[in-house]
Protein backbone atom coordinates (compact mmCIF):
# COMPACT_ATOMS: atom_id res chain seq x y z
CA UNK A 1 0.00 0.00 0.00
CA UNK A 2 2.69 2.36 0.98
CA UNK A 3 4.54 1.36 -1.79
CA UNK A 4 1.66 2.16 -4.28
CA UNK A 5 1.71 5.18 -2.60
CA UNK A 6 4.89 6.29 -3.33
CA UNK A 7 5.04 5.36 -7.08
CA UNK A 8 1.85 7.44 -7.45
CA UNK A 9 3.64 10.41 -6.11
CA UNK A 10 6.87 9.92 -8.18
CA UNK A 11 4.34 9.93 -11.10
CA UNK A 12 2.74 12.78 -10.30
CA UNK A 13 6.40 14.62 -10.23
CA UNK A 14 7.82 13.45 -13.12
CA UNK A 15 4.44 14.66 -14.76
CA UNK A 16 5.15 17.83 -13.39
CA UNK A 17 8.52 17.98 -14.36
CA UNK A 18 7.44 17.30 -17.85
CA UNK A 19 5.29 20.07 -18.12
CA UNK A 20 7.57 22.28 -16.08
CA UNK A 21 8.68 24.26 -19.08
CA UNK A 22 5.16 25.15 -19.99
CA UNK A 23 4.21 26.12 -16.20
CA UNK A 24 7.42 28.54 -16.03
CA UNK A 25 6.27 30.06 -19.56
CA UNK A 26 2.82 30.28 -18.71
CA UNK A 27 3.83 32.37 -15.52
CA UNK A 28 6.02 34.85 -16.72
CA UNK A 29 4.94 35.46 -20.66
CA UNK A 30 1.18 35.03 -20.01
CA UNK A 31 -0.05 35.08 -16.09
CA UNK A 32 2.10 37.68 -15.14
CA UNK A 33 1.14 39.94 -18.05
CA UNK A 34 -2.52 39.10 -17.65
CA UNK A 35 -2.43 40.87 -13.81
CA UNK A 36 0.01 43.13 -14.99
CA UNK A 37 -2.46 44.23 -18.43
CA UNK A 38 -5.26 44.38 -15.56
CA UNK A 39 -3.36 47.01 -12.90
CA UNK A 40 -1.89 49.35 -16.25
CA UNK A 41 -5.72 49.32 -17.00
CA UNK A 42 -6.51 51.49 -14.08
CA UNK A 43 -3.48 53.41 -14.26
CA UNK A 44 -1.91 56.37 -16.50
CA UNK A 45 1.30 54.89 -18.10
CA UNK A 46 3.34 55.61 -20.94
CA UNK A 47 5.86 52.47 -20.76
CA UNK A 48 8.51 54.11 -19.19
CA UNK A 49 8.04 55.93 -16.08
CA UNK A 50 6.34 54.46 -13.47
CA UNK A 51 2.42 53.55 -13.56
CA UNK A 52 0.28 55.87 -11.94
CA UNK A 53 -3.30 55.19 -10.63
CA UNK A 54 -6.09 56.93 -11.75
CA UNK A 55 -8.71 54.17 -11.18
CA UNK A 56 -11.57 53.71 -12.89
CA UNK A 57 -10.52 56.92 -15.30
CA UNK A 58 -9.04 55.02 -18.54
CA UNK A 59 -12.68 53.12 -18.54
CA UNK A 60 -14.97 56.47 -18.29
CA UNK A 61 -12.77 57.70 -20.71
CA UNK A 62 -12.89 55.23 -23.21
CA UNK A 63 -16.73 55.28 -23.50
CA UNK A 64 -16.33 58.58 -24.47
CA UNK A 65 -13.94 57.61 -26.71
CA UNK A 66 -16.31 58.38 -30.87
CA UNK A 67 -13.20 56.54 -32.20
CA UNK A 68 -13.30 53.08 -29.30
CA UNK A 69 -16.99 53.11 -29.79
CA UNK A 70 -16.90 53.37 -33.75
CA UNK A 71 -14.38 50.42 -33.69
CA UNK A 72 -16.70 48.22 -31.22
CA UNK A 73 -19.15 48.75 -34.05
CA UNK A 74 -16.67 48.10 -36.98
CA UNK A 75 -15.23 45.04 -35.47
CA UNK A 76 -18.91 43.74 -34.53
CA UNK A 77 -20.39 44.58 -37.82
CA UNK A 78 -17.28 42.30 -39.64
CA UNK A 79 -17.67 39.73 -37.10
CA UNK A 80 -21.82 39.69 -37.33
CA UNK A 81 -21.66 39.96 -40.98
CA UNK A 82 -18.99 38.15 -41.60
CA UNK A 83 -18.57 34.78 -40.03
CA UNK A 84 -21.87 33.37 -41.00
CA UNK A 85 -20.81 34.02 -44.76
CA UNK A 86 -17.97 32.41 -44.24
CA UNK A 87 -19.15 29.59 -42.12
CA UNK A 88 -21.93 28.92 -44.56
CA UNK A 89 -19.33 29.38 -47.46
CA UNK A 90 -16.84 27.21 -45.50
CA UNK A 91 -19.21 24.02 -45.28
CA UNK A 92 -20.84 24.24 -48.50
CA UNK A 93 -17.42 24.08 -50.11
CA UNK A 94 -16.47 21.25 -47.62
CA UNK A 95 -19.85 19.41 -48.54
CA UNK A 96 -19.12 19.99 -52.56
CA UNK A 97 -14.93 18.16 -51.90
CA UNK A 98 -16.28 15.57 -50.07
CA UNK A 99 -18.55 14.04 -52.76
CA UNK A 100 -16.68 12.07 -55.70
CA UNK A 101 -16.18 14.44 -58.34
CA UNK A 102 -13.43 14.66 -61.14
CA UNK A 103 -10.62 16.80 -60.33
CA UNK A 104 -11.29 16.40 -55.97
CA UNK A 105 -7.86 16.65 -54.77
CA UNK A 106 -6.68 19.62 -57.08
CA UNK A 107 -10.15 21.60 -55.85
CA UNK A 108 -9.52 20.91 -52.67
CA UNK A 109 -5.79 22.40 -52.94
CA UNK A 110 -7.12 24.96 -54.76
CA UNK A 111 -9.85 26.23 -51.76
CA UNK A 112 -7.01 25.39 -49.55
CA UNK A 113 -4.38 27.56 -50.72
CA UNK A 114 -5.57 31.03 -50.40
CA UNK A 115 -5.69 30.51 -46.54
CA UNK A 116 -2.18 30.03 -45.89
CA UNK A 117 -0.47 33.27 -48.71
CA UNK A 118 0.85 35.60 -46.15
CA UNK A 119 -1.14 38.42 -44.46
CA UNK A 120 0.77 40.84 -45.55
CA UNK A 121 1.09 38.95 -49.10
CA UNK A 122 -2.88 38.60 -49.08
CA UNK A 123 -3.62 42.09 -48.25
CA UNK A 124 -1.58 44.26 -50.46
CA UNK A 125 -2.92 41.71 -53.43
CA UNK A 126 -6.58 42.69 -52.27
CA UNK A 127 -5.39 46.14 -52.38
CA UNK A 128 -4.76 46.04 -55.88
CA UNK A 129 -7.26 43.91 -56.92
CA UNK A 130 -9.73 46.04 -55.22
CA UNK A 131 -8.27 48.70 -56.91
CA UNK A 132 -11.18 51.35 -58.11
CA UNK A 133 -9.42 52.64 -61.06
CA UNK A 134 -6.76 49.99 -62.10
CA UNK A 135 -8.42 46.84 -60.52
CA UNK A 136 -9.72 43.69 -62.10
CA UNK A 137 -12.78 44.07 -60.63
CA UNK A 138 -13.82 46.59 -61.17
CA UNK A 139 -12.81 45.98 -64.90
CA UNK A 140 -15.00 43.47 -64.88
CA UNK A 141 -17.86 45.15 -63.46
CA UNK A 142 -17.39 47.88 -65.79
CA UNK A 143 -17.79 45.11 -68.77
CA UNK A 144 -20.96 44.21 -67.35
CA UNK A 145 -22.01 47.89 -67.19
CA UNK A 146 -22.07 48.26 -63.65
CA UNK A 147 -20.11 51.23 -62.17
CA UNK A 148 -18.19 49.47 -59.46
CA UNK A 149 -17.51 51.03 -56.04
CA UNK A 150 -14.37 52.36 -54.60
CA UNK A 151 -14.42 49.54 -52.56
CA UNK A 152 -11.34 50.22 -49.68
CA UNK A 153 -11.96 53.85 -50.34
CA UNK A 154 -15.33 54.00 -49.86
CA UNK A 155 -16.63 54.06 -46.17
CA UNK A 156 -19.48 52.65 -46.98
CA UNK A 157 -17.64 49.99 -49.00
CA UNK A 158 -14.70 49.49 -46.70
CA UNK A 159 -16.44 46.65 -44.52
CA UNK A 160 -17.87 44.81 -47.12
CA UNK A 161 -14.63 44.57 -48.81
CA UNK A 162 -12.46 43.24 -45.71
CA UNK A 163 -15.55 40.30 -45.82
CA UNK A 164 -14.43 39.41 -49.06
CA UNK A 165 -11.34 39.11 -48.72
CA UNK A 166 -11.88 36.94 -45.83
CA UNK A 167 -13.98 34.63 -47.93
CA UNK A 168 -10.64 34.09 -50.09
CA UNK A 169 -9.67 32.89 -47.04
CA UNK A 170 -11.83 30.03 -45.80
CA UNK A 171 -9.81 27.40 -46.59
CA UNK A 172 -8.44 26.87 -42.97
CA UNK A 173 -12.08 26.37 -41.77
CA UNK A 174 -13.10 24.68 -44.62
CA UNK A 175 -10.30 21.80 -43.84
CA UNK A 176 -11.32 21.22 -40.43
CA UNK A 177 -14.98 20.50 -41.75
CA UNK A 178 -13.70 18.60 -44.46
CA UNK A 179 -12.07 16.02 -41.94
CA UNK A 180 -15.09 16.46 -39.64
CA UNK A 181 -17.41 15.12 -42.99
CA UNK A 182 -15.06 12.27 -43.05
CA UNK A 183 -15.20 11.29 -39.61
CA UNK A 184 -19.42 10.75 -40.08
CA UNK A 185 -19.81 7.12 -40.96
CA UNK A 186 -21.22 6.38 -44.09
CA UNK A 187 -23.60 3.46 -43.00
CA UNK A 188 -25.69 6.19 -41.33
CA UNK A 189 -25.90 7.72 -44.72
CA UNK A 190 -26.78 4.54 -46.23
CA UNK A 191 -29.24 3.13 -43.68
CA UNK A 192 -31.08 6.65 -44.02
CA UNK A 193 -31.05 6.26 -47.92
CA UNK A 194 -32.65 3.16 -47.34
CA UNK A 195 -35.31 4.90 -45.12
CA UNK A 196 -36.36 7.09 -48.11
CA UNK A 197 -34.49 10.02 -47.13
CA UNK A 198 -33.75 12.68 -49.48
CA UNK A 199 -30.32 14.05 -49.77
CA UNK A 200 -31.13 17.15 -47.98
CA UNK A 201 -32.97 15.71 -45.25
CA UNK A 202 -29.91 13.62 -44.72
CA UNK A 203 -27.95 16.92 -44.63
CA UNK A 204 -29.71 18.90 -42.01
CA UNK A 205 -30.16 14.95 -39.98
CA UNK A 206 -27.21 14.04 -40.03
CA UNK A 207 -24.73 15.67 -41.35
CA UNK A 208 -25.33 19.07 -39.30
CA UNK A 209 -25.78 16.94 -36.34
CA UNK A 210 -22.55 15.19 -36.77
CA UNK A 211 -20.22 18.48 -37.36
CA UNK A 212 -21.33 19.94 -34.06
CA UNK A 213 -18.17 19.68 -32.01
CA UNK A 214 -16.60 20.78 -35.45
CA UNK A 215 -19.09 23.63 -35.75
CA UNK A 216 -18.26 24.57 -32.48
CA UNK A 217 -14.90 24.84 -33.46
CA UNK A 218 -14.91 27.13 -36.11
CA UNK A 219 -17.21 29.12 -34.65
CA UNK A 220 -15.25 29.68 -32.01
CA UNK A 221 -11.96 30.47 -33.48
CA UNK A 222 -13.90 32.63 -36.37
CA UNK A 223 -15.50 34.71 -33.67
CA UNK A 224 -11.43 34.98 -31.76
CA UNK A 225 -9.67 35.53 -34.91
CA UNK A 226 -12.62 38.22 -36.18
CA UNK A 227 -12.08 40.08 -32.80
CA UNK A 228 -8.40 40.39 -33.44
CA UNK A 229 -8.30 41.33 -37.58
CA UNK A 230 -5.14 43.44 -37.59
CA UNK A 231 -2.27 42.94 -40.40
CA UNK A 232 -5.15 43.38 -43.32
CA UNK A 233 -6.36 47.05 -41.73
CA UNK A 234 -3.35 47.70 -40.23
CA UNK A 235 -1.77 47.27 -44.33
CA UNK A 236 -4.73 48.06 -46.32
CA UNK A 237 -6.74 51.08 -44.62
CA UNK A 238 -5.23 51.74 -41.49
CA UNK A 239 -8.47 52.04 -40.18
CA UNK A 240 -9.82 54.74 -42.93
CA UNK A 241 -11.41 55.82 -45.03
CA UNK A 242 -12.96 58.36 -42.29
CA UNK A 243 -12.77 55.75 -39.40
CA UNK A 244 -14.41 53.06 -41.55
CA UNK A 245 -12.54 50.28 -40.65
CA UNK A 246 -10.69 51.42 -37.59
CA UNK A 247 -11.16 47.91 -35.85
CA UNK A 248 -10.55 47.18 -32.10
CA UNK A 249 -7.16 44.99 -32.37
CA UNK A 250 -5.87 48.13 -34.52
CA UNK A 251 -6.96 51.02 -31.66
CA UNK A 252 -4.92 48.77 -28.87
CA UNK A 253 -1.96 48.93 -31.13
CA UNK A 254 -2.00 52.66 -31.99
CA UNK A 255 -2.83 53.52 -28.13
CA UNK A 256 -0.04 51.27 -27.10
CA UNK A 257 2.72 51.99 -29.53
CA UNK A 258 2.09 54.65 -31.23
CA UNK A 259 0.72 57.16 -28.56
CA UNK A 260 2.42 55.52 -25.98
CA UNK A 261 -1.05 55.36 -23.88
CA UNK A 262 -0.52 51.64 -22.33
CA UNK A 263 -3.01 51.80 -19.70
CA UNK A 264 -5.57 53.12 -21.70
CA UNK A 265 -5.16 50.51 -24.18
CA UNK A 266 -4.73 47.92 -21.26
CA UNK A 267 -8.19 48.47 -20.61
CA UNK A 268 -9.21 48.62 -24.16
CA UNK A 269 -7.53 44.34 -24.24
CA UNK A 270 -9.28 43.88 -20.91
CA UNK A 271 -12.43 44.53 -22.27
CA UNK A 272 -11.73 42.69 -25.50
CA UNK A 273 -10.99 39.68 -22.93
CA UNK A 274 -14.27 39.98 -21.86
CA UNK A 275 -16.08 40.44 -24.90
CA UNK A 276 -14.48 37.48 -26.45
CA UNK A 277 -14.87 35.25 -23.22
CA UNK A 278 -18.66 36.39 -23.31
CA UNK A 279 -19.29 35.67 -26.81
CA UNK A 280 -17.30 31.98 -26.18
CA UNK A 281 -19.91 31.42 -23.64
CA UNK A 282 -22.80 32.67 -25.70
CA UNK A 283 -21.37 30.14 -28.38
CA UNK A 284 -21.40 26.99 -26.36
CA UNK A 285 -24.82 28.01 -24.24
CA UNK A 286 -26.21 28.00 -27.45
CA UNK A 287 -24.75 24.98 -28.73
CA UNK A 288 -25.79 23.16 -25.26
CA UNK A 289 -29.54 23.53 -26.23
CA UNK A 290 -28.55 22.68 -30.20
CA UNK A 291 -28.08 18.79 -29.12
CA UNK A 292 -29.16 15.99 -30.31
CA UNK A 293 -27.00 12.62 -30.56
CA UNK A 294 -23.77 14.80 -32.40
CA UNK A 295 -20.46 14.23 -30.87
CA UNK A 296 -19.88 15.83 -27.39
CA UNK A 297 -16.98 18.86 -27.02
CA UNK B 1 -31.51 6.84 -62.81
CA UNK B 2 -27.76 6.60 -63.81
CA UNK B 3 -27.86 9.38 -66.19
CA UNK B 4 -29.69 11.82 -63.64
CA UNK B 5 -26.64 10.93 -61.79
CA UNK B 6 -24.26 11.78 -64.47
CA UNK B 7 -25.73 15.05 -65.12
CA UNK B 8 -25.86 15.97 -60.63
CA UNK B 9 -22.19 15.25 -61.13
CA UNK B 10 -21.14 17.55 -64.14
CA UNK B 11 -23.69 20.46 -62.47
CA UNK B 12 -21.27 20.13 -59.70
CA UNK B 13 -18.22 19.87 -61.10
CA UNK B 14 -18.80 23.09 -63.25
CA UNK B 15 -20.01 24.95 -59.51
CA UNK B 16 -16.51 23.89 -58.40
CA UNK B 17 -14.97 24.58 -61.52
CA UNK B 18 -16.63 28.40 -61.62
CA UNK B 19 -15.58 28.39 -57.46
CA UNK B 20 -12.36 27.32 -57.87
CA UNK B 21 -11.48 29.86 -60.79
CA UNK B 22 -12.85 32.61 -58.21
CA UNK B 23 -10.01 31.42 -56.08
CA UNK B 24 -7.24 31.08 -58.38
CA UNK B 25 -7.59 34.59 -60.16
CA UNK B 26 -6.05 36.14 -57.05
CA UNK B 27 -2.81 33.93 -57.41
CA UNK B 28 -2.69 34.46 -61.43
CA UNK B 29 -3.72 38.45 -60.88
CA UNK B 30 -0.40 38.58 -58.39
CA UNK B 31 1.62 36.57 -60.54
CA UNK B 32 0.93 38.50 -63.87
CA UNK B 33 1.03 42.05 -62.07
CA UNK B 34 4.43 41.42 -60.73
CA UNK B 35 5.80 40.74 -64.56
CA UNK B 36 4.19 43.87 -65.86
CA UNK B 37 6.02 47.30 -66.56
CA UNK B 38 4.50 50.37 -65.03
CA UNK B 39 2.98 51.36 -67.98
CA UNK B 40 1.07 48.32 -68.42
CA UNK B 41 -0.53 48.08 -64.79
CA UNK B 42 -1.94 51.89 -65.60
CA UNK B 43 -2.75 51.33 -68.80
CA UNK B 44 -6.89 51.10 -69.67
CA UNK B 45 -8.24 48.03 -69.73
CA UNK B 46 -5.24 46.49 -68.08
CA UNK B 47 -3.92 43.46 -70.11
CA UNK B 48 -4.34 39.97 -68.42
CA UNK B 49 -0.60 39.06 -69.33
CA UNK B 50 2.14 41.35 -69.66
CA UNK B 51 3.76 41.55 -73.47
CA UNK B 52 7.56 40.91 -71.66
CA UNK B 53 7.72 39.32 -68.67
CA UNK B 54 9.85 41.89 -66.84
CA UNK B 55 11.87 39.30 -64.10
CA UNK B 56 13.98 42.96 -63.80
CA UNK B 57 10.85 43.67 -61.23
CA UNK B 58 12.00 40.71 -58.73
CA UNK B 59 15.72 41.99 -59.51
CA UNK B 60 14.97 45.70 -58.31
CA UNK B 61 13.63 44.02 -54.95
CA UNK B 62 17.14 42.82 -54.46
CA UNK B 63 18.90 46.05 -55.41
CA UNK B 64 16.30 48.73 -53.89
CA UNK B 65 14.99 46.78 -50.92
CA UNK B 66 17.38 44.62 -48.55
CA UNK B 67 15.14 41.82 -49.81
CA UNK B 68 17.68 39.22 -49.30
CA UNK B 69 18.54 40.64 -45.63
CA UNK B 70 14.81 40.56 -44.94
CA UNK B 71 14.84 36.98 -46.42
CA UNK B 72 17.89 35.48 -43.87
CA UNK B 73 16.19 37.35 -41.12
CA UNK B 74 12.82 35.69 -41.58
CA UNK B 75 14.68 32.21 -42.17
CA UNK B 76 16.47 33.04 -38.86
CA UNK B 77 13.62 33.49 -36.90
CA UNK B 78 11.94 30.91 -37.81
CA UNK B 79 14.40 28.39 -37.86
CA UNK B 80 14.96 28.88 -33.97
CA UNK B 81 10.95 29.68 -33.65
CA UNK B 82 10.81 25.91 -35.07
CA UNK B 83 13.52 24.85 -32.70
CA UNK B 84 11.95 25.92 -29.66
CA UNK B 85 8.56 24.55 -30.11
CA UNK B 86 9.98 21.45 -31.40
CA UNK B 87 12.00 20.75 -28.17
CA UNK B 88 10.06 21.93 -25.51
CA UNK B 89 6.34 21.22 -27.28
CA UNK B 90 6.61 17.29 -27.42
CA UNK B 91 7.56 16.91 -23.63
CA UNK B 92 5.06 18.92 -22.46
CA UNK B 93 2.43 17.21 -24.03
CA UNK B 94 4.00 13.60 -23.49
CA UNK B 95 3.87 15.10 -19.80
CA UNK B 96 -0.04 16.42 -20.25
CA UNK B 97 -0.80 13.01 -22.14
CA UNK B 98 1.13 10.00 -19.93
CA UNK B 99 0.72 10.82 -16.64
CA UNK B 100 -1.42 10.91 -13.84
CA UNK B 101 -0.94 14.50 -11.55
CA UNK B 102 -3.45 16.28 -9.17
CA UNK B 103 -4.91 19.29 -10.72
CA UNK B 104 -3.80 17.84 -14.38
CA UNK B 105 -7.33 18.28 -15.78
CA UNK B 106 -7.13 21.87 -14.58
CA UNK B 107 -3.92 22.57 -16.17
CA UNK B 108 -5.41 21.33 -19.37
CA UNK B 109 -8.38 23.11 -19.12
CA UNK B 110 -5.83 26.07 -18.33
CA UNK B 111 -4.22 25.57 -21.75
CA UNK B 112 -7.47 25.25 -23.70
CA UNK B 113 -8.39 28.79 -22.60
CA UNK B 114 -5.02 30.24 -23.21
CA UNK B 115 -5.73 29.13 -26.71
CA UNK B 116 -8.25 31.23 -26.94
CA UNK B 117 -6.64 34.51 -25.03
CA UNK B 118 -5.91 37.35 -26.97
CA UNK B 119 -2.70 37.91 -27.98
CA UNK B 120 -3.76 41.68 -27.61
CA UNK B 121 -4.12 40.98 -23.59
CA UNK B 122 -0.97 39.79 -22.61
CA UNK B 123 0.98 42.13 -25.51
CA UNK B 124 1.48 44.92 -23.56
CA UNK B 125 2.89 43.95 -20.36
CA UNK B 126 4.76 41.63 -22.45
CA UNK B 127 6.65 44.28 -24.53
CA UNK B 128 7.01 46.56 -21.30
CA UNK B 129 9.27 43.78 -20.15
CA UNK B 130 11.12 42.43 -22.87
CA UNK B 131 11.94 46.19 -22.96
CA UNK B 132 12.82 46.31 -19.11
CA UNK B 133 15.51 43.33 -20.58
CA UNK B 134 16.54 45.14 -23.25
CA UNK B 135 15.45 43.14 -25.57
CA UNK B 136 13.24 45.44 -27.67
CA UNK B 137 15.17 45.61 -30.94
CA UNK B 138 16.49 42.40 -31.21
CA UNK B 139 15.02 38.81 -32.07
CA UNK B 140 14.51 37.67 -28.80
CA UNK B 141 11.62 38.65 -27.97
CA UNK B 142 10.19 36.90 -30.60
CA UNK B 143 12.05 33.32 -30.01
CA UNK B 144 13.10 32.47 -26.57
CA UNK B 145 9.27 32.30 -25.63
CA UNK B 146 8.93 29.74 -28.03
CA UNK B 147 10.83 27.55 -25.79
CA UNK B 148 8.50 27.17 -22.86
CA UNK B 149 5.99 25.33 -25.41
CA UNK B 150 3.05 26.80 -27.51
CA UNK B 151 -0.29 26.09 -26.82
CA UNK B 152 -1.64 25.11 -29.72
CA UNK B 153 1.28 22.98 -30.40
CA UNK B 154 1.14 21.01 -27.10
CA UNK B 155 -2.48 20.47 -27.53
CA UNK B 156 -2.32 18.86 -31.31
CA UNK B 157 0.47 16.79 -29.86
CA UNK B 158 -1.56 15.24 -26.87
CA UNK B 159 -4.42 15.01 -28.69
CA UNK B 160 -2.34 12.74 -31.07
CA UNK B 161 0.15 10.80 -27.96
CA UNK B 162 -3.62 10.19 -26.40
CA UNK B 163 -4.13 7.83 -29.40
CA UNK B 164 -1.05 5.73 -28.94
CA UNK B 165 -2.01 2.01 -27.39
CA UNK B 166 -1.01 1.94 -23.84
CA UNK B 167 0.36 -1.73 -23.99
CA UNK B 168 3.01 -0.12 -25.91
CA UNK B 169 4.36 1.92 -23.11
CA UNK B 170 3.29 -0.86 -20.36
CA UNK B 171 5.76 -3.28 -21.77
CA UNK B 172 8.31 -1.32 -21.88
CA UNK B 173 7.96 -0.25 -18.21
CA UNK B 174 8.09 -4.08 -16.83
CA UNK B 175 11.39 -4.02 -18.80
CA UNK B 176 12.24 -1.25 -17.06
CA UNK B 177 12.11 1.67 -19.22
CA UNK B 178 12.02 4.96 -17.94
CA UNK B 179 10.15 7.81 -18.43
CA UNK B 180 12.15 9.06 -20.76
CA UNK B 181 12.92 6.24 -22.19
CA UNK B 182 9.29 5.59 -23.01
CA UNK B 183 9.05 9.33 -24.36
CA UNK B 184 11.72 9.23 -26.51
CA UNK B 185 11.94 5.42 -27.82
CA UNK B 186 7.99 4.82 -28.30
CA UNK B 187 6.12 8.36 -28.19
CA UNK B 188 8.21 10.24 -30.05
CA UNK B 189 8.85 7.60 -33.36
CA UNK B 190 5.23 7.05 -33.40
CA UNK B 191 4.36 10.69 -33.89
CA UNK B 192 6.30 11.63 -36.45
CA UNK B 193 3.26 12.62 -38.35
CA UNK B 194 2.16 14.56 -35.88
CA UNK B 195 5.24 16.50 -35.15
CA UNK B 196 5.50 17.32 -38.92
CA UNK B 197 1.95 18.55 -38.73
CA UNK B 198 2.89 20.93 -36.16
CA UNK B 199 6.26 21.82 -37.31
CA UNK B 200 4.17 22.95 -40.58
CA UNK B 201 2.21 25.43 -38.63
CA UNK B 202 4.82 26.73 -36.36
CA UNK B 203 6.67 27.51 -39.68
CA UNK B 204 3.37 29.20 -41.40
CA UNK B 205 2.74 31.29 -38.75
CA UNK B 206 6.21 32.13 -38.10
CA UNK B 207 7.08 32.77 -41.24
CA UNK B 208 3.83 35.37 -42.22
CA UNK B 209 4.02 36.54 -38.47
CA UNK B 210 3.43 40.59 -38.62
CA UNK B 211 1.93 41.60 -35.70
CA UNK B 212 5.30 40.63 -33.18
CA UNK B 213 7.83 41.91 -35.54
CA UNK B 214 6.21 45.00 -36.16
CA UNK B 215 6.17 45.69 -32.35
CA UNK B 216 9.97 44.08 -31.58
CA UNK B 217 12.07 45.02 -34.39
CA UNK B 218 13.10 48.45 -34.56
CA UNK B 219 16.05 48.46 -37.05
CA UNK B 220 15.19 48.30 -40.52
CA UNK B 221 17.96 45.94 -40.61
CA UNK B 222 16.64 43.38 -39.01
CA UNK B 223 13.45 43.07 -40.38
CA UNK B 224 11.36 40.06 -41.48
CA UNK B 225 9.59 39.79 -44.75
CA UNK B 226 6.39 40.77 -43.13
CA UNK B 227 7.95 44.27 -42.18
CA UNK B 228 10.00 44.70 -45.06
CA UNK B 229 7.16 44.33 -47.61
CA UNK B 230 4.67 46.68 -46.03
CA UNK B 231 7.82 49.22 -45.78
CA UNK B 232 8.21 48.94 -49.19
CA UNK B 233 3.75 49.42 -49.61
CA UNK B 234 4.03 52.64 -47.54
CA UNK B 235 7.23 54.34 -48.71
CA UNK B 236 6.31 53.57 -52.59
CA UNK B 237 2.48 53.20 -52.96
CA UNK B 238 2.24 52.41 -56.85
CA UNK B 239 5.15 50.38 -56.99
CA UNK B 240 2.62 47.32 -57.77
CA UNK B 241 4.83 45.30 -60.07
CA UNK B 242 7.64 45.31 -56.89
CA UNK B 243 5.45 44.87 -54.22
CA UNK B 244 3.72 41.80 -56.00
CA UNK B 245 7.05 40.25 -56.85
CA UNK B 246 7.77 40.52 -53.23
CA UNK B 247 4.42 38.62 -52.34
CA UNK B 248 4.97 36.17 -55.09
CA UNK B 249 8.49 35.84 -53.17
CA UNK B 250 7.06 35.48 -49.36
CA UNK B 251 4.24 33.45 -50.77
CA UNK B 252 6.48 31.20 -53.20
CA UNK B 253 7.94 29.22 -49.71
CA UNK B 254 4.55 28.55 -48.32
CA UNK B 255 3.10 26.67 -51.35
CA UNK B 256 5.67 24.44 -52.16
CA UNK B 257 6.24 23.28 -48.77
CA UNK B 258 2.18 22.84 -48.92
CA UNK B 259 2.83 20.87 -51.63
CA UNK B 260 5.76 18.38 -50.66
CA UNK B 261 3.52 17.84 -47.28
CA UNK B 262 0.28 18.10 -48.32
CA UNK B 263 -1.72 15.19 -46.36
CA UNK B 264 -0.11 16.08 -44.02
CA UNK B 265 -2.14 19.21 -43.64
CA UNK B 266 -5.04 17.37 -42.55
CA UNK B 267 -3.79 13.80 -41.13
CA UNK B 268 -2.54 15.96 -37.96
CA UNK B 269 -5.68 17.27 -36.82
CA UNK B 270 -7.54 15.24 -34.42
CA UNK B 271 -9.91 17.88 -33.01
CA UNK B 272 -12.79 15.54 -32.71
CA UNK B 273 -13.04 14.22 -29.17
CA UNK B 274 -11.07 16.76 -26.61
CA UNK B 275 -10.41 15.01 -23.52
CA UNK B 276 -8.33 15.76 -20.44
Amino acid sequence: MKRKLSSKRKEALTGLLFISPWLIGISIFTAYPIVASMIFSFSSYNGISSPVWIGLQNFRDLFNDEIFLKSIYNTLFLAIIGIPITQFLSIITAVLLNMEIKGQSIFRTLFFLPSIVPAVASALLWKWILNPEFGPVNLLLENLGIRGPGWLTDPLWSKPSLIILSCWGIGGAMIIYLAGLQNIPKNLYEAAEIDGASKIKSFFKITLPMLKPVIIFNLVMGIISSFQVFTNVFIMTNGGPETSTEVYALQIYKNAFQYYKMGYASAMSWILLLITAFSVFLVFKFFKNWGFYGGDL
Amino acid sequence: MKNKRMMKKIFWFFILGFLGFIFAFPFFWMTSTSLKTYDEIFMFPPPMLPEQPQWSNYADLMTELPFLQYTLNTVFVTGFTLLGFLISSPIIAFGFSYFKFPGKKWLFRLLLVTMMLPPQVTMIPQFVLFNKLGWVGSFKPLIIPTFFGGSYVIFLLKQFFDTVPREFSDAAKIDGASSWNIFSKIYLPLSKPAIATSALFVFMWTWTDFLNPLIYLTDDRMYTLSIGLQQLSTSRSTAWPQLMAGSVLMTLPIIILFFVAQNKFVKGINIGGVKA
